[in-house]
């Protein structure tokens, strides 16, 4: 056991309250916190102030990229390793690559998607300071929580205890690192 | 608190009169706590009876039938099945158009609803996706037996080998590999992230060690963080718009095999949008098929509402009525081009000798038997919506066999012309598949989140912060 802790969890009923808890907390000034929630809640991410995700560019990124490489392996395979004539056609032309191109920047898009979900999440991940607070089991059920962390310049034990019972979190909680 | 009734009272007046309003997305609605024991209950519980009478059939034909089929047609040749000149497509080619037909509308439902934000998707979404990616299996398997000897599939490949040889990416065909491993590959992504938060929430209510480790290591360690769920939104959306892309891009790639060639019957510009909607109202019918005795048998008869599948028929009478439009205008175009040889292939369709029966259960289930659900009644009545679901299957089992096999027995040469009588190995071959197809579907049902559980809880009132019911002081306006 540490002599730091990981952070204060503190447990709301509603999305609501998860909602306006948030806004409090930030509005006191904390920068290292963030809410827990069986799904996400709409309008957190304004609160939260999180810019848009850069999960859509990494999806950009690996369709171009899948869609030029398959350009680029037909003109190698067609056209210039072993230059195939059919039906007297060219042997490169750019409309010829435009379906097997596209249907592997589709494949090339979902996986930037979910590999860029995991990365930016940085998941997978199997042990979580978190996952030793018994209470933090029911987030993925009906409950709504918000950890300040302690590396908040702001964090002190007891006043952000203070402040998280002030804007109504129940079962407030040390969790060790 | 006087204030916020009084703002109430005016929502109130705004709303809707009842018979416009939306159907909520779940019934009896107890609140997200008691929707979450629900939603995971019968994931967790003992496996019912229903489920072995299902299972062990299934498996027989999976394990048995399947794989009997299987290795005698590859060891033996493509002569076992019926398929011979001229009608080298038999019933493999059916029914590989038919797999990739039941996969599109689990995509189209999970994928397009979600991005014309359709709310009531949730909860029949997951339900879709896994028919969608265990039928891809199925459609994949037949064109890499189909090619005759198995063991060269790698040539489908662009791989470098010592033989120097490169597939010829002109060819629709070749266009096919690459769509309908797309189409494996993204289906399967996009079902594998929609369950890492409700892996989650299933590891958080294990109650024994190995469950729980299994749990932890496929949820990956997910929190529910606002920030991860940032990301997977984002994630989420995108292959959305991606799997709405090959809804369209895969069937008509299939389509354009048949439409590239210059036989009578297939050489037509309709094809791929033809392939894509029978695509999308086959698997409508397989969705009302699989939904209708889950619903009842899992007990979620308040997720899975009537109002769902109401909105499900609805959606196989539009898809129904745009191929009744299609039918009419190939036999029209065939009528107008004043070609003898479409004339002579599309007379033959309905009046012709040997598979004429076939033209007419075509027109008779896919155009009337579709029309019936233009009735309330109907739509209302479950064992209607089953059996109609079922003759929606075989129906569109029946347009592709008309399709491969009616254009191809009769070609351009009278001292060409055949008949393509199915044999024993075909019939087990299909059998087998679809042996596979519902004993995965049926081990998804019993032991993965089969609802989306985390996305339905965000569409509930109870997860809407704007909502009284979510815990707002005072809806806004």
């Amino acid at each position: 056991m540490s002599a730091k802790p990981y952070g204060i969890l503190a447990e709301f009923d509603s999305p609501a309250a998860i909602l306006a808890a948030a806004e409090k907390v930030r509005d006191a000034g904390y920068s290292r916190w963030d809410v827990f929630t069986p799904f996400p809640i709409h309008g957190m991410d304004k609160v939260m102030g999180l810019k848009n995700s850069l999960v859509g560019w990494v999806a950009l990124a690996g369709g171009a990229f899948m869609f030029l490489n398959i350009v680029g392996l037909i003109w190698f395979a067609n056209a210039f390793d072993y230059p195939l004539i059919v039906g007297g056609k060219p042997m490169f032309s750019v409309p010829m690559t435009f379906v097997p191109a596209y249907i592997m920047m589709i494949m090339g898009g979902a996986g930037g998607a979910l590999i860029g979900m995991l990365a930016f999440n940085e998941l997978p991940r199997f042990h979580h300071p978190l996952f030793n607070s018994e209470r933090f089991a029911l987030v993925s059920r009906d409950k709504f929580s918000l950890l300040i962390g302690s590396t908040d310049p702001k964090f002190s034990e007891t006043e952000t205890r203070k402040l998280l019972e002030s804007i109504g979190g129940a079962h407030i909680e040390i969790i060790e690192d | 608190m006087a204030e916020s009734s009084v703002i109430l009272e005016e929502l109130k007046k705004l709303a809707p009169p009842a018979e416009l309003r939306r159907a909520p997305v779940i019934e009896n609605n107890r609140g997200l706590g008691a929707l979450t024991d629900q939603l995971s209950k019968f994931a967790e519980g003992k496996i019912p009876r229903w489920w072995w009478i299902l299972f062990i059939p299934s498996a027989f034909c999976a394990t048995v039938i399947f794989p009997a089929a299987l290795i005698y047609q590859v060891s033996v040749g493509v002569g076992v099945w019926g398929n011979n000149q001229p009608v080298a497509w038999g019933l493999d080619i059916v029914s590989f158009i038919w797999w990739v037909g039941v996969a599109h509308a689990g995509t189209l439902i999970s994928a397009l609803l979600f991005l014309t934000r359709q709310h009531w998707r949730t909860t029949i979404g997951r339900a879709a996706e896994a028919m969608t990616v265990f039928s891809v299996m199925m459609a994949g398997l037949y064109p890499a037996i189909h090619v005759g000897r198995a063991w060269f599939d790698w040539f489908m490949f662009p791989i470098p080998n010592s033989n120097g040889n490169w597939p010829q990416f002109r060819s629709p065909l070749m266009w096919d590999v690459f769509a309908v491993n797309t189409y494996l590959v993204v289906s399967m992504l996009f079902f594998f992230m929609g369950m890492i938060p409700d892996f989650a929430v299933m590891r958080d209510r294990a109650t024994t060690r190995p469950r729980k480790f299994i749990l932890s290591l496929v949820a990956m360690g997910w929190t529910g963080s606002a920030r991860h769920w940032h990301h997977y939104e984002k994630a989420y959306v995108v292959l959305c718009g991606l799997c709405t892309l090959l809804v369209f891009t895969v069937s008509s790639i299939v389509g354009l095999d048949f439409c590239t060639s210059q036989l009578a019957g297939w050489h037509a510009t309709i094809f791929p949008l033809y392939f894509v909607i029978g695509a999308v109202f086959c698997g409508f019918g397989m969705m009302l098929v699989l939904l209708i005795p889950l619903r009842k048998w899992c007990g979620l008869e308040n997720v899975i509402t009537m109002s769902h599948m109401d909105k499900v028929a609805k959606l196989t009478l539009v898809s129904g009525l745009i191929i009744a439009y299609i039918y009419a205008m190939e036999f029209f175009i065939a009528w107008y081009s004043g070609d003898p040889y479409e004339r002579w292939v599309f007379g033959h369709r309905l009046f012709g000798h040997t598979y004429w029966v076939m033209g007419w259960i075509l027109i008779v289930v896919n155009v009337c038997v579709t029309q019936l659900l233009w009735f309330k009644k109907i739509r209302a009545n479950l064992t209607a919506l089953f059996i109609i679901g079922i003759l929606i299957n075989c129906g569109m089992w029946t347009e592709r066999f008309v399709i491969v096999v009616g254009s191809l027995y009769q070609d351009f040469l009278p001292a060409n012309w055949g008949k393509y009588i199915p044999t024993i190995w075909d019939i087990a071959l299909y059998i087998g598949s679809l042996g596979a197809f519902f004993m995965m579907y049926l081990l998804f049902v019993k032991f993965l989140p089969f609802i989306a559980i985390s996305e339905v809880k965000g569409a509930t009132p109870q997860g809407n912060p704007h909502l009284p019911a979510g815990g707002a002081k005072g809806a806004k306006p």
